[in-house]
């Protein structure tokens, strides 16, 4: 399946990724490639079969409503790019 | 000879006897990793200072008395794996100075078990790649190289800093992770053993995901017995990890002296590709040669949809990837590149912190997961996987283990297989169903191709029965008895 | 009858679906240890698991389950025992991995829903589609600083309840009452506050408008209403934009609006432009919820009695009127407090202290059921003296008034200020025989037959004993005095 410039942009845009019009020719031949590969699934009949999100051999786990974490802010924000106080910052955003 | 060539039971071994200290052969690791780092690009980080004081710590111990399964023994750890107050890149730009508040729980539970860490290894960005080349921190050079040729080859991926690390004898053990083959094949391409566990074998708390239901954390080492010992300390119920299995961690190392005698060896089919090069079909056969020998039984068995394992793990793994790497953002840690608004700093940010196959990926995996493609490539590729494990779920209802090839071809040079990103993925072929199916894999050293590169072989397990794996991979590793050096390794003189 | 708005074309019909946000009671998050207090300081009940930091994963906490359990068991829905978590993808600022925690496909609650009464004493029933478990997102400061938002992830993770209603709503009276009552069976259930002010119960409110019969036009989504008042004001302010768009010849677009209270009408936000494509998928980081059918039925057994059961036995226990039944059972701490007071007590009677005097109370005084301005035991006293002939009901009125002044015993009150009733039929005939000798024309006007004058005269009487007369007795003595 051959994707087109808008296809790769608006999948670009989604996934908050720039691309140049340089890239968006070179992804289009790339993804439309893996894609295309992709496509001998199609000769498989899946039809009755139940979708495997995961192979875990376990029941999911529960915690306990025990609060044993937080209260350390200042680790939270120890990597952030911009802070103030206690606060990380973006550039404003509008509603 | 220099402690840097003790296996890693060796080493332990010694430390135990006090015929040596852990100061004396975490020294010997760093002086080979300065001597040898510049040329094989294994480590992004040292950590020389505090790997010598936790050497000095261990002696202390040493001296004591005490004991704990890998106390002294220095190990290298993959950059994906968070370690507290030691920066982690997981091979990506986009990370920038990102030092974990945090240890992940399987390098804890090494540290508790006594270990020494030397560093932070190499990685493809964010275990995406075969080759080690999409690192954001430049290529890892294999120790190996072909005869009569000076090419640099790759190290395979996405764990080429580890392998290569431990092939060139910078480090005993490595740790490493496993989402398509990023154990196996850079194990196979480098020469060492490598195993990916049962999924949910290793807690995956700390280490940086790329593909949550596929991702398992695995030891590397030198020899079958290694990786034994390393994984009993990597393994263990995490609470902190909803998939991780709370079922108890056998001896695994005295799961290596079993033997096979008795066990029947499945021999899929299906691996037998067209494609395939007579070198690894002899290797293959020679080690099931070695098996029979042995006393196990060889079994014919079919994997029908595992051909299709390849193209199910290019929707299944590209899909949890975008969604795992939306938290790289520029706002609360890592790369923050500016832009007039919120929107386009994220996209600013995105473009410039991740590398060419990480976008390709993340973008693949938008798309499949778009609206109107959900049921046409995610929803297949889940029915899929649950068809490829019930082909291993029938498989080992008739056999113990399965034994095929690691990788199609021994390690490549540096910019082959680069002109389109499926020739890439093929390498994965043969290691991508276990992490379909939640299996264990082990690569071990079989022997050399013509060219004189090692080629590995991999044993598939039942679920959460490496013991079998190791059990049946130390059979081919005592059989092979491989023992060929790479040119490049610690003491030999550059 | 029912409700319809007038345009230039006719009349039209609205439509209305609420999806409601319920943050759910518990002391740690949905997937972390961290806390869930309100108005803690900025990113200090935040652990690495809500901030989204490599490497970090969800594990479930058992008591968010338990409560959505709860909650869908009272909305008489389906439990489903096996449910699931998906991941809703999409960046935003306080929205640290980029994607919600979220059911999706399977949530843990089906079909239930809701009976509300309406203020003609009518009743519907609302249907409930789902209920699912969720995570709350952070929160963006915009009004701290002119070129930046301020993000803190406090609320990050917490742990919601997304209850989402049919297209059953057809007047903002309806939509009203299904939130009144939505909120008092997660209040009598302890799932949710319900505190709308502290944003802990929000609205989504969905949009449509059409004419008799036709089917569903399109409809708008006005996002996060945090108040009643402000969903029906919404409901109404969004159909009447959107009955003037299709009568001008337009076209009604699905978007998500906000409502803006300042000016009583809603707009587009702009922020949420940006297509929608969620690509929800099962969340790898977590297995299928499955429940024991077991666990299930112990939740069920351990409910309180809800409003509508309770509502139903106050009518025939206490053979008080509906329409008391339900202001009573409204909310359990009023319910609780009736019940003490009307337990061995004329229940009407108490029926209408707590709805006329305590309520009136609260009103002035600013004080809750919870912390009363007269005790329950106050009161019942109280009912007491009044059953007993000690005071009458007007006396009782003003010890009411002391005991909410002074939070003093009713009986202390009467002793103190000497407002026993007055019973001695002697001091009573007297007062008459003083009342109808003072008013000599009065009595020969009643007697030529002005009947009327009979309760001038038993005022008089009560005045001149202070108002602590009994009636019955001054009633009977001056029909003696007259006749």
């Amino acid at each position: 399946m051959a994707l087109d410039p808008a296809t790769v942009r608006r999948i670009a845009k989604l996934a908050r990724i720039r691309v140049t019009d340089e890239e968006v020719t070179r992804l289009q031949t790339e993804l439309s490639g893996i894609l295309g590969w992709i496509e001998q699934l199609n000769e498989v009949d899946v039809s009755g079969v139940a979708p495997l999100a995961g192979v875990s051999h376990q029941r999911l786990p529960m915690r306990e409503d025990v609060v044993n974490d937080g209260g350390k802010a200042d680790a939270i924000l120890a990597n952030a790019p911009a802070r103030v106080d206690h606060f990380f910052t973006v550039p404003k955003v509008v509603e | 000879m220099t402690l840097c060539d003790l296996s890693l039971a060796e080493a332990r071994d010694g430390l135990r006897r006090r015929d040596f200290t852990s100061t004396d052969i975490t020294t010997d690791c760093l002086d080979a990793i300065a001597a040898l780092n510049p040329k094989l690009n294994a480590f992004v980080t040292v950590t020389a200072e505090r790997a010598l004081e936790q050497a000095a710590q261990a002696d202390r111990r040493l001296a004591a008395g005490e004991t704990a399964p890998l106390l002294g023994v220095p190990l290298a750890i993959k950059d994906l794996f968070c370690t507290e107050g030691v920066r982690t890149t997981a091979g990506s730009r986009i990370l920038g100075p990102f030092v974990p508040p945090y240890e992940s729980t399987v390098t804890a539970n090494l540290l508790r078990d006594g270990a020494v860490f030397l560093g932070k290894t190499n990685m493809d960005e964010f275990a995406m790649g075969s080759s080690n080349m999409t690192s954001a921190y430049g290529p890892v050079v294999n120790p190996w190289t072909r005869h009569g040729d000076n090419a640099q080859l790759v190290p395979g991926g996405s764990s080429g800093g580890s392998s290569a690390a431990v092939a060139a004898r910078l480090a005993p053990g490595a740790t490493a992770t496993d989402t398509g083959g990023s154990i196996r094949q850079p194990a196979s391409f480098c020469g060492i053993a490598g195993i990916k566990p049962t999924y949910g074998r290793c807690s995956r708390w700390g280490i940086v995901a790329f593909a949550s239901s596929l991702d398992q954390a695995g030891p590397m080492g030198r020899t079958v017995r290694d990786c034994a010992i390393m994984l009993a300390s990597m393994a263990g119920h995490d609470p902190k990890d909803s998939t991780s299995a709370d079922i108890p961690v056998p001896d695994f190392e005295a799961a290596c002296g079993r033997g096979v005698k008795g066990l029947r060896i499945g021999v899929p089919r299906e691996y037998r590709s067209d494609g395939m090069s007579p070198e690894i079909e002899a290797m293959w056969q020679h080690g099931l040669a070695w098996l029979r020998e042995q006393g196990a039984t060889l079994v014919d068995v079919s994997l029908p949809h595992t051909k299709y394992a390849l193209a199910t793990y290019y929707i299944v793994a590209p899909a949890e990837a975008s969604s795992n790497l939306a938290r790289y953002d520029g706002v609360r840690f890592g790369l923050r590149q500016d832009g007039s608004d919120l929107q386009e700093l994220y996209e600013n940010t995105r473009a410039a912190g991740f590398g060419a196959e990480v976008r390709r990926r993340v973008l693949i995996g938008t798309y499949v997961l778009s609206a109107g493609y959900y049921d046409a490539y995610y929803l297949r590729a889940q029915k899929l996987r649950a068809l490829i494990l019930r082909d291993f779920t029938e498989a080992f209802e008739k056999v113990d283990a399965l034994v095929t090839p690691t990788a199609p071809t021994a390690a490549f040079a540096m910019g082959e297989k680069m002109d389109d990103p499926v020739t890439m993925y093929l390498n994965d072929v043969f290691t991508v169903p276990a992490n379909m199916a939640g299996i264990p894999g082990l690569s071990v050293p079989a022997g050399l191709d013509s060219a004189g590169l090692p080629l590995g072989l991999q044993v598939l397990g039942k679920p959460f029965d490496e013991e079998t794996v190791f059990a049946v991979g130390a059979a081919i590793e005592r059989a092979a008895a491989f023992a060929t050096l790479p040119s490049l390794r610690a003491g030999v003189a550059l | 009858m029912s409700y319809m708005l007038e345009g230039r074309t006719g009349s039209w019909e609205i439509v209305v679906g609420l999806e409601v946000h319920a943050q759910v009671i518990s002391k740690a998050k949905l997937f972390s240890g961290a806390a869930t207090a309100f108005g803690a300081e900025p990113n200090s009940q935040v652990s690495f698991v809500d901030a989204a930091f490599p490497g970090m994963l969800p594990v479930i906490n058992r008591e968010c389950v338990a409560q959505a359990v709860r909650t869908g068991l009272g909305l008489a829905a389906e439990i489903n025992l096996e449910s699931r978590f998906d991941r809703k993808n999409y960046f935003y600022a306080d929205l640290p991995a980029g994607y919600q925690i979220s059911q999706y496909q399977m949530p843990v609650v089906g079909r239930g829903s809701i009976e509300i009464v309406l203020e003609d004493g009518s009743t519907r029933h609302i249907g409930v589609t789902r209920l699912h478990l969720e995570q709350d997102a952070g929160k963006s400061f915009h009004d701290r600083d002119p070129v930046l938002s301020y993000i803190d992830l406090n609320r990050s993770g917490v742990a919601l309840m997304e209850i989402v209603s049919e297209p059953d709503i057809r007047s903002p009276e309806e939509a009203g009452a299904y939130l009144r009552k939505l909120r008092s069976i997660l209040r009598y259930l302890g799932t949710c506050d319900g505190n709308m002010d502290e944003g802990s119960m929000r609205a989504d409110v969905n949009v449509s408008v059409r004419k008799t019969g036709e089917p569903f036009r399109t409809r708008c989504e006005v996002k996060n209403v945090n108040s009643i008042r402000f969903v029906m004001h919404a409901i109404e302010a969004e159909a009447r934009r959107q009955i003037d768009v299709w009568e001008e010849g337009g076209e009604v677009e699905q978007e998500t609006r906000l409502y803006d209270p300042g000016r009583g009408i809603t707009r587009s936000m702009r922020s949420k432009e940006h297509a929608h494509d969620y690509r929800y998928f099962p969340d790898p980081d977590l297995l299928p919820l499955v429940l024991d059918p077991a666990w299930v039925e112990e939740l069920r057994s351990a409910l309180p009695e809800l409003p509508d059961a309770k509502r139903a036995r106050f009518i025939r226990e206490y053979a008080i009127p509906a329409y008391d039944a339900g202001v009573l059972t409204v909310d359990q701490a009023v319910a609780d407090y009736f019940e003490t007071i009307a337990k061995g007590r004329d229940a009407r009677l108490a029926s209408n202290w707590v709805t006329g005097n305590l309520f009136a109370a609260m009103n002035e005084t600013g004080r809750s059921i919870e912390n009363p301005p007269v005790s329950a035991a106050h009161l019942g006293q109280l009912l007491d003296l009044i059953a007993d002939g000690t005071i009458n009901g007007r006396i009782a009125k003003d010890v009411f008034e002391a005991m909410v002044e002074t939070g003093d015993a009713p009986a202390a009150i009467v002793e103190s200020r000497g407002l026993r009733q007055v019973t001695d039929t002697g001091a009573i005939d007297t007062a008459i025989a003083q009342v109808l000798a003072a008013n000599a024309d009065k009595v020969a006007e009643y007697k030529s037959g002005k009947d009327k004058l009979f309760g001038f005269f038993i005022g008089q009487a009560m005045k001149a004993t202070g108002g602590k007369a009994n009636p019955a007795a001054v009633n009977e003595a001056l029909r003696r005095a007259l006749s």
